[in-house]
């Protein structure tokens, strides 16, 4: 199913809604993107990076333990926390960056809310010699501090970005700003399937390798495919991720883990399909979490990688549709799945990811002990752990 | 015929450059933006921006960011950007809102066009609108004839501009450098190659903005340019201002200056 046009529309949602003097920079990156998917050598070129730096292909786990407490349905965790960086970001930034190098640029600028994608793009620049400056609000960087102190060590520059609510849709806007001023020799690592087109589709070719591997690894596995995929979903890339391959399998569904907070009726989450309406942020039309003068109002997440008040326009589509469905779950019972995954499995997840396990166990108890679930373990969680010690009352 | 056009054709009438105003709606304060709007109509300026504040302008450096966390923190809505183009267009100059997309979409493209035209408004200028997404805003701003104002980029390739001016109403909006708004040293030599490259693929009247500040940059870039666009450096003089006069005072002054300025250049 080829779900845009020309102009990077999924429907309604998409396209471009940038400044004038971006549009030779996107228009140049769809190019070589375009051209280098149907380049061997350069498919080539990624595959053997990921294979020999990355770890791929990453393996399934199945979480016995854990499934006990989801109805007794079985759940296979794909595990992208096993990456070289610790989760599925690193898929999308040595794509960008091996694009960067045949475009000729040799900086790249990226946002980070987590600080997951920051230490990724920092991973990368480093591995191919790339400047990197990596925008990050200073609220994040406090929460983050450790994955800050990481991305200097890999040869980074960290910009704390003090302007509107001081997180990730405030560091966006910074990276925004320097691109159009640097556009000539720098390219932007986009760390989601947003923003303006290309970066929705480029960053899901970069992702679709794991619902492409997890796919066939299930069908190795169970002999069938799985009954529901879940993910967890700030921006979505690493849902796209996932979902990808499993479109055209309409017995399959695919279900997004959306941030609640405090609970989507608080006002205070970052669930933006459950929550939020059509608008246009960040260069791209999609749902937004807006006031009625279409102003963004800011979004309230545990994690730090959820806390986006958009999200990419695939899914946008994808909801419209009803191909997948979009659900929120609150910050406590994140957390408690957090907890339980660590218990049982002895597998501490990103607390972005305990969105999607705190789904499996929801979804579980619906489908009742014949259903396979897949789980994207988009991440680990050891740069959770101040946050979950001081949820838990650990004293560190 | 807008307002606006009128002005435009006026000033090449005058063998001058116009002189464009921007200023946020509700800043220094809901109030105080109509007091600053009256100073730089009494100073001479040909046409006055009304900017709706947004909270992601990613296009915008740090002095109208701030301006818009001030005006957003008063409570400034879509009525006080239409209170304000009012005021502008009854104090005889030509008027125009300067606003992200967004805020147009959620208000509705087409009664946001028709309440430009309602207050005496001339047309809209919208940054972050790429014409391939301008399909309903053009109809909008046609059944409305207002002028739909397009910003275009040292980085814009000439088969491009020719595409981007066609649809374009009122005047080009010529971004002098690659970058964000606010006050610079020198005005790159990229707007003239740029105002260069425009005429060649449109009539329109081009007029130049991002960085200028003063009567000397206003001069040089009236020799080729039909309007000079200053906004940061009027907002700079209100944020450093110690009470609301002294500001007021202080906008006047620099308004005058430019006003001199922009038929000084040829």
């Amino acid at each position: 199913m080829e779900t845009f046009d020309v102009l990077g529309h999924f429907g309604q949602y998409g396209g471009r809604f940038v400044p004038e003097a971006l549009i030779g920079a996107l228009e140049e990156l769809e190019a070589v993107h375009n051209q280098t998917q149907q380049d061997p050598a350069f498919l080539a070129e990624l595959a053997e990076l990921h294979r020999t730096y990355t770890g791929r292909p990453s393996i399934i786990t199945e979480a016995k333990r854990f499934s006990e407490h989801a109805g007794g349905a079985r759940i296979f965790l794909k595990r992208e926390d096993l990456n070289h960086t610790g989760s599925h970001k690193i898929n999308n930034v040595l794509g960008q960056a091996l694009l960067t190098k045949r475009m000729g640029k040799k900086r790249i600028i990226a946002e980070t809310g987590a600080g997951q994608h920051g230490v990724a793009a920092a991973t990368a620049a480093a591995l191919m010699g790339l400047e990197c400056v990596v925008y990050m609000g200073e609220e994040d960087t406090r929460r983050q501090s450790l994955n800050v102190a990481r991305m200097k060590l890999l040869g980074a520059e960290v910009v704390a970005v003090t302007s509107g609510s001081k997180t990730l849709k405030d560091a966006i806007n910074e990276a925004m700003r320097d691109w159009v001023t640097n556009v000539h020799d720098t390219h932007y690592m986009l760390g989601t399937v947003a923003g303006p087109h290309p970066f929705p589709t480029m960053v899901r070719d970069f992702h679709k390798i794991i619902g492409e591997e997890s796919r066939e690894q299930m069908l190795e596995l169970t002999g069938r495919l799985p009954d529901a995929v879940l993910a967890c979903i700030g921006g979505g890339s690493n849902a796209i991720g996932i979902f990808n391959a499993f479109i055209p399998d309409t017995d399959v569904r695919l279900i997004g883990l959306e941030a609640g907070g405090h609970g989507v009726e608080t006002g205070r989450h970052a669930a933006t399909i459950t929550g939020g309406t059509p608008g246009v942020l960040h260069g791209t039309r999609s749902y937004v979490l807006q006031d009625e003068n279409g102003q963004t109002v800011e979004s309230h997440s545990i994690s730090a990688g959820l806390d986006y008040p958009g999200v990419g326009p695939e899914h946008a589509y994808l909801h419209d549709l009803g191909r997948a469905e979009y659900r929120a779950i609150n910050d406590d019972a994140a957390m408690n799945a957090f907890a339980l995954l660590s218990k049982t499995e002895g597998i501490i997840p990103a607390i972005e990811t305990a969105h999607a396990l705190a789904g499996a166990l929801v979804i579980g108890n619906e489908l009742g002990p014949k259903a396979n679930l897949l789980i994207n373990l988009s991440g680990r969680g050891d740069k959770d752990v101040q946050t979950a010690a001081q949820y838990f009352g650990i004293p560190l | 015929m807008t307002a606006l056009d009128s002005v435009l054709a006026k000033c090449r009438s005058e063998n001058r450059a116009a002189l464009i105003a921007y200023i946020p709606a509700g800043f220094p304060s809901k109030q105080g933006c109509h007091k600053v709007i009256q100073v730089l109509a009494d100073a001479g300026v040909d046409a006055i921006e009304i900017g709706f504040p947004y909270s992601d302008p990613v296009m915008d450096g740090p002095v109208i960011q701030e301006a818009a966390d001030i005006s957003l923190q008063g409570g400034t809505q879509a009525s006080d950007v239409f209170a304000a183009l009012k005021t502008a267009s009854d104090t005889g100059v030509a008027s125009v809102v300067m606003t992200y997309w967004n805020p147009i979409e959620r208000y509705g493209v087409e009664r946001f066009a028709a309440s430009i035209s309602d207050n005496g408004g001339s047309g809209v200028i919208t940054p972050d609108l790429t014409i391939e997404e301008s399909k309903g805003w053009l109809e909008a701003t046609a059944s409305n004839s207002i002028n739909p104002i397009y910003v275009v980029a040292p980085s814009t390739k000439d088969a491009r501009l020719a595409h981007v001016t066609s649809v374009t109403g009122g005047f080009i909006y010529a971004a002098s450098s690659m970058g964000v708004t606010g006050t610079r040293e020198t005005v790159s030599i990229d707007a003239k190659d740029l105002v260069s490259r425009i005429r060649k693929v449109s009539q329109l009247p081009v007029c130049v903005g991002l960085g200028v500040s003063t009567r000397e940059q206003a001069r040089s870039l009236a020799a080729y340019a039909d309007g000079v666009i200053v906004g940061s450096a009027f907002i700079k003089l209100l944020l450093n201002s110690k009470d609301e006069q002294s500001g007021l005072d202080a906008v006047s002054h620099l308004a005058k200056e430019l006003a001199l300025g922009v038929r000084e250049g040829r």
